[in-house]
Parts: structure tokens; sequence; C-alpha cells
């Protein structure tokens, strides 16, 4: 077996069995939490009978082990069971949002990963003079605004001062593609304001690193222009650790934007999280949970899985 | 007569010198250099560190390293002056009428990167000639480099040939774009001896085919005697003398090239056979995690007060003996007897007293120091951990040792960023020193310095031997370190002693293959000696 593939596969399976140890934390944890669903559902003046009775009718007397490998079993057939608020399909309340959350951090990082590494190298070029201090330092200041902050901002700039857009991000299934985006510009400027600066400044750390490099200047004694040498023979050894720093800020992309969510009234998973939350609503909490965490596993298994494959000394072994 | 190829008059080469705790100062790193190079010539460009002939060398293409700036003079290459060119000039010279061949080929080329793709970059980016054109002519200078597979070489990476292989790849990247000049920068410094005659030979032979001119830079006058047409000597930014390569090599006019022609001829004559101190019986380790032996059978001694001289090339287990003696490396078979008693085989098994009586040195006195502790906090360490000495007995005994080293005053409170390399290497000879040992392992300890400072340690090391009745494991790649220090030798070779004995037995034939070979492959300062190498050995290998 060609060694790559041997660590490809020791990843991918480090990370299934991370996924299911994370499942298990979040199913203890919703465990320990003092009453149960049945509890939940019926509230603090329910009648003992009532109680057993529910708890008879939901299972919830089988040992946790048994409820925990149920819970698993229907999560792997696409179950993830009813919410105890309304009685709805989680599954089916989640798959909308989860495209929305997801249109919203594609579309973020469609912008942002190319214009962070741009920027990145382009501040790396004219490390020092002026040109890097003038990236650096307006990422710097959109990083440290808070979001909602940001949002506002962005909101009285571009309905106020140039009204082109939407101050509330509607979406809604039907809406054309090109509806959609335009609804979602200002949640998306937002968000790329946010983000940018730390890839850059990963970006622009990792390419000066190696730019000390002795091939560095073996290409530079082959007359190449600057941004040749960047982006032929820096860059391609940059990547491993400016792709970290990409997939952490896509995982925030997707999990961490409730603020931007409720700013601009976006129906996603963040704020439908957040409603669960308030209303103890533990099938979706556990749900949203997994999900969130398989996202955070599966970018951060990617980042390793592209760090691997950009690897030459591992690609093409002796 | 056209213009020559490359003049250069009254160059002055600044930089600026961050010295710790201090302000920025300019220093002068060449003063006022001149230099003539006709085409097709080869010129060496030979001295210590700190001579400027990198810096020399790369002014040639007008370029300065790091905050290197050419501030006086003129450079005229083809007819043109250089050094206040622009960028876009200098870019367009560079890679195009004169190339680099850097001393580390493996740092040289991207790791990221097939070796063709690098060889042929500059005949493409200058638009010099077509892609197929330019992979032709790659794999015509792999063939004519002596490189194995010529036609498929190129599509490997760099991690997948070898360092001598890669510094010949380094040449063809160099002459691809058939440049009018080469500056061949230490090629083959880096490599064993065994290797570095080979890819000597190819580098001559090359550039005596493609008649390029080129300057050829180093320390070692043996191996620039056998490629330069003539010989400049520099020191400290200047020129010492300039003169035909038989000249300098013969008849020398100054005291300075005298010191560099003689170095090397230090001679040590061996003890008598004593009782040893340091008995190492049929050892046998292997790394953690490998199945393959890197020590295999290994059986030395080594008397008491004397020198075992460890001869190999990288790769040989030399330094995993090393290793195994002080017990980083547990074997997995064989003893260590050391002053009569078996050491246990893994550090943690060992006393306070074994661990002090054995103390090494290493190649990098660099890195063997915490760059934040004074040298009287260094060499003070093992004094207060193996003796417990405290406060003015402590500083007293950091003198002692210093003056040991011939030091002197006034270097306790200096951090190791304000010594020169043998200066550093001399405060871990204190340090090893310090702790009383009855065995110093001297891995490579001379190896990155420069011959006339490396000579100061041999003869250092040997008066210490004679003070204080130490002995020494001498671990070393280099045949004339052995002559000048050793009382026995073990020639090791793929983790196996292939030869060892009284120094004197070892030296003289008749040889086994490989000793043979290690010996026959150290340059000598005559001219013509690697054509009568190379023509020796294709004699050989014909009649078998």
């Amino acid at each position: 077996m060609h060694p790559i593939l041997k660590l490809l596969v020791q990843r991918i399976a480090l990370g299934l069995l991370l996924l299911l140890a994370v499942s298990a934390v979040i199913f203890l944890g919703v465990e320990a939490l003092p009453g149960d669903t049945a509890q939940a559902i019926l509230g603090q003046q329910a009648t003992p009978e009532a109680l057993a009775n529910l708890r008879e009718r939901m299972g919830l007397n089988e040992p946790p082990l048994t409820r925990y490998f149920q819970w698993l079993g229907g999560i792997l057939t696409g179950d993830l069971g009813t919410a105890l608020s309304n009685g709805a399909d989680i599954a089916q309340s989640i798959g909308q949002r989860l495209g929305n959350t997801l249109f919203l951090a594609g579309c973020a990082a469609a912008i942002s990963v190319p214009l962070a590494i741009l920027l990145g190298l382009i501040a790396a070029r004219h490390a020092g003079k002026w040109p890097d201090k003038v990236i650096s330092g307006i990422t710097l200041t959109t990083i440290s605004l808070p979001e909602f902050v940001a949002a506002y901002f962005v909101i009285f700039i571009f309905t106020q001062l140039i009204p082109i857009f939407q101050p509330v991000a509607m979406v809604f299934p039907g809406m054309s593609f090109w509806a959609k985006l335009n609804a979602i510009a200002l949640p998306v400027i937002v968000l790329v304001l946010v983000v940018l600066a730390h890839m850059m400044r990963m970006t622009r750390a990792a390419i000066l690193n190696v730019m000390q490099s002795a091939y560095i200047e073996t290409a530079e004694l082959k007359g190449l222009s600057p941004m040749t040498v960047i982006w032929k023979h820096a860059l391609p050894n940059a990547i491993a650790p400016v792709v970290s720093v990409v997939m952490l800020n896509m995982a925030y992309l997707v999990v961490g934007v409730v603020v931007v969510e409720v700013v601009f009234g976006y129906n996603a998973l963040g704020q439908y999280l957040v409603d669960h939350v308030t209303k103890r609503d533990l099938p979706v909490v556990q749900a949203v949970g997994l999900i969130f965490a398989a996202v955070y596993i599966f970018l951060n298994m990617l980042a390793d899985i592209i760090g691997i494959l950009a690897n030459p000394r591992l690609r093409h072994p002796k | 007569m056209a213009d020559p190829l490359l003049q250069i008059k009254g160059l002055v080469i600044e930089a600026t010198s961050y010295p710790p705790g201090e302000a920025p100062k300019q220093v002068t790193l060449v003063h006022g250099v001149n230099l003539t190079l006709e085409r097709g010539r080869v010129l060496g460009l030979i001295g210590e560190s700190g001579a400027g002939k990198s810096t020399i060398g790369l002014s040639a293409m007008a370029y300065g390293r790091g905050g290197v700036r050419l501030t006086g003079g003129t450079i005229h290459l083809n007819g043109r002056e250089i050094r206040l060119a622009d960028a876009k000039a200098l870019r367009a010279l560079r890679g195009r009428e004169v190339t680099y061949v850097s001393q580390s080929a493996a740092a040289g080329f991207n790791p990221a990167k097939q070796i063709t793709e690098q060889v042929i970059e500059s005949s493409l980016s200058h638009g010099l000639m077509t892609k197929p054109e330019a992979e032709a002519r790659a794999v015509a200078l792999f063939r004519k480099l002596g490189l194995p597979n010529p036609e498929t070489i190129g599509k490997r990476y760099p991690h997948q040939v070898s360092g001598g292989q890669l510094q010949r790849c380094m040449t063809a990247m160099a002459l691809c774009p058939r440049p009018d000049l080469v500056i061949f920068d230490e090629p083959t410094t880096a490599l064993d001896v065994t290797t570095q005659i080979d890819v000597l030979a190819a580098i001559k032979e090359a550039i005596r085919d493609t008649k390029v001119a080129a300057l050829y830079i180093t320390h070692d006058l043996a191996v620039v005697a056998q490629v330069a047409d003539d010989i400049m000597v520099l020191r400290h930014g200047r020129m010492v003398e300039l003169g035909e390569t038989g000249q300098i090599i013969h008849r020398p006019t100054q005291d300075y090239t005298r010191a560099l022609v003689s170095v090397r001829s230090l001679e040590h004559v061996e003890k008598a056979p004593a009782p040893p101190i340091l008995q190492v019986q049929n050892l046998t380790a292997r790394y953690r995690g490998t199945t393959f032996d890197v020590l295999k059978n290994v059986s030395v001694d080594l008397p008491v007060g004397q020198t075992l001289a460890v001869v190999g090339e990288s790769g040989s287990g030399k330094s995993t003996l090393a290793r195994a003696i002080t017990g980083l490396l547990p074997p997995s078979a064989g003893r260590i007897v050391f002053a009569g008693r078996q050491l246990s085989a893994d550090l943690a098994g060992r006393t306070k007293d074994d661990l002090r009586e054995i103390q090494m040195i290493y190649q990098m006195a660099d890195t063997a120091m915490n760059p934040r502790q004074t040298v009287g906090t260094i060499i003070g360490r093992p004094l207060e951990f193996y003796f417990g000495l405290k406060g003015e007995a402590r500083d007293k005994r950091v003198q002692e040792l210093l003056d040991q080293i011939e030091m002197g005053k006034g270097f306790a409170g200096r951090y190791p960023a304000e010594l020169s390399g043998g200066q550093k290497q001399r405060v871990c000879i204190a340090r090893a020193l310090a702790a009383n040992p009855r065995l110093i392992i001297c891995d490579e300890v001379t190896s990155a310095l420069d011959p006339l400072v490396a000579d100061g340690i041999l003869k250092l090391l040997l008066n210490l031997q004679a003070e204080a009745g130490v002995a020494y494991l001498f671990i070393t790649h280099d045949l004339a370190t052995v002559r000048a220090i050793a009382d026995k030798i073990a020639v090791m070779f793929k983790g196996a002693v292939v030869r060892y004995g009284q120094k004197t037995d070892v030296l003289t034939p008749p040889f086994d293959d490989y000793t043979d070979l290690l010996l026959s492959s150290v340059p000598e300062m005559e001219q013509g000696w690697l054509e009568q190498v190379i023509a020796h050995r294709k004699m050989e290998s014909a009649g078998n």
C-alpha cells in the first residue's frame, strides 16, 4: 500500500473515531442534566403517573447504553427524532436551515479565502513597507470590531449612504440564485471582514518563513520576478499552515455566526440552535451539536489531508 | 582586445550588523577588490569564512545576500556596468548571463517541485528555449554530468536523489541556459570525500566542454587547485595574492598563503599501546521502530589518555556509535566496558560518575550552547552539577578552564553570539573539561571550522590530552584530521568496522577496497591529481 494512502486512511479513521467520541460526550452531557425529556415535556407540575407513562412510551426506562445506540442508529439512518417544543421532525427542520448556513458560509469563504491569500502574498512581497502596513492595519481593525458593530456599520453604509442592498437577509425556497445572493450580500460582507485578518496574517507569516530558505535565493538568482518567486516557489511550501487556518475559519463560518444571523434575520442553524437551547429542547440541541462537531472534525481532517498531500516527501517516497 | 567577461574595480561591499545589546553598525565586508575574468577561464576564490569570497562571487550578479549592499566601485559584465543597474536589468542577466551553484543543493532546490522543472526554469523564463528544447538540454546535461538514468532522473523530487546527485543536478541547472559565467559557491564542501571526487570531476569536465567561465569559491586549496586556472587568495575582504594555480600552491609569495598551503601538515606521533579505558565489545544497535542494524558487531578499544579516530562517510554509523557509548541509544547486543566496569546500556541505569566521566563535544558549537546564557554560566553549570561548586570557587575554576582553552580574561561575561566559531568550540571544550572526564567523545568537532582555526582546536585538544590524560573518541570524516590527532583508527562503512588498529598500521598498505577508496579520494594539493585518480580508477575497473 502506498504510504500516503495508509496515512490518509488513518486520518479518516481517526476522524470517524473522534466523531463517535464526540457523540458519546454530547449524549452523556445531556444525560447528566437534571431531569429528563419526559420531565421537560410535562413540566414541573406533572404527576408521577404521567411521567412514568411517558417514560415508558418514549423508552426512557431503557439503560443509557441502549438509548445511546438507538439515538446513534437513528442518526445514521437520517432520523434525528422530533423536537419537544413543536413536535416537528428535527431532520426536516435542520435540512433547510443547514442549507442556508452552508450557502452563507460558502459565499463568505469563496470571497474571503482567495482575498486573504492574495492580500497575504502582497503583504509578504512588500513586508515592512507601506502596502504591508496598510493591509495589516485594515484587517486588524476589522477583526477587532465585534461582529454586531461591524454589521451595523455595513448596514449603515450599504443601505443609507449607498443604498444598494437590503438590511434584512430574507431567503425562502423558490428564490432565484441571484436573488439569494443579493439578499445575503450584507452578512457575507460582515463575515468576510471578520475572518479576513486571521487567514491573511497566517499566509503572510508562512510565506515570510519560507522566504528565508535557500531555494528562494536560487529562484531569485534565476532572474524571476518577486511575485513569481512567491507564487511558484514560496506558496507551494506554505500550503499546510495556511490551509489549517483557512479550515478553522471555515468552521467558524458554519458554527459561529449566530450573532450575524440574528442581526440580519437570516434563518439558519445558529439561530435555530439558540432558540431551542432557551426552550430546553434537548433532542434538537443534541442533533445540532453533533452536526457542528461533525463540521469541525471534517474540516480539520480536510486540512490534515491537504497538508499531507502538499508534502512532496509523503507524496513521493524514496 | 575585446572587453573581459567580468571586470570588477575597487569593489566595496557593506552590511549592517546587529551586535547583541548594541546599536546596529555598518561593517565593511569587502575593501576595494579588483578582479578580471576572461571568457572561458576559471578563477578560484579562496579564503576562510569572513574573507568575503561568497560576497564577491555574488557581486558578479550584483546580488547582496540579506542586508548586504554593493556600495562602491564598478562591476562590468559583458561590457555593461551592473552595480547600479535597476531591478529589471538585473533580472534580465541573472539566470541568463550568470548563474549560481550553491553549497547545499539539498537546500537550494525547492522541495515541492520536480528537478527538471527547476533545471529548465530560467531557460524558459528568459525565453531562451522552448520547453522541449530545454528538456532535451537538461537530459543531455544530466548525461554529461554522469547522473544515473539521465532520461528520468529529472522527474524525481529533490529528496528522492542523493546529495552528490543533487549537486550535479544543480550544476546542470546552472549550465542549462548556456550562461557566460557560472559561480560555484563551495559546491562540494557538504559532500563526503568519496562523493566529492566524482562531483568535482563532473563539474570540471562540464566546465571544459561548455567553455563557460567560472568563479570557483572554496576554502579548500587542494580542491580549487584541481579546477582553477588562476587563484585569488582573500582575507578579511581584501586580496592577499593573485596568481596562476601552480604559482599559488608551489611558490606563494605571501605569508598568509603559505599558511593556507601548509595547513593540515600537522603530524602526530602515535603513542605506545596502553591498557584500555573504554572497551566496546560486539556492539549491535538499531533505531527504535526500524529493522535495520545501524551498528553491526562493532568492537574497538580506546587506551587511557589516547585518541581513537572513528572515520567514515555520512551514514556509516560513527555518530550512532557515540550515541550507544553515551547511553542515548541502548544497543540490542554487546557490552560497553569503561574503566573496568560494565556500563548500563541505557542512560537511566548509569551513575552520576558514569555520566561525569564521559563527556561530549559536538560539531555545531552554535546549537550546543544556550544562546541566552553567558560563557561563565555555560562552563559553570557542570561545576555546580557534578562538584557542587558555587560562588567564588566556581568563578575561579571557570577562569582556570578559560585559561586552559587559551581564552583568558573577560570572556566569562560574554554570550555565545559574541564569539567566533573557533572560540565557541573552545567554550564547548571547556564545558566538557569542567566535568573532569576521562573520556571525551568529539563528534566532527572541527568540520564546521576554517582550516587554520581547526588546526588551532586540534593543537589545543592534543595539549589538553598531554596535561590531563583524557582519552578522545574522535569521530570525523576528514582523514587529514585523523593523521593529526589519532593513535588508533577504526574505519567504519555501513555500520561495521572494516579496518581497525594502530594509526600507522591502518594507514599503511595493503588496504581493503573501502579504505583505499577513502584514502585515495582525499584531494591533494597538486594540479592534475584529479585526472590521475579518475584515470587510475577507470583502469582498475576495466581490469576487473
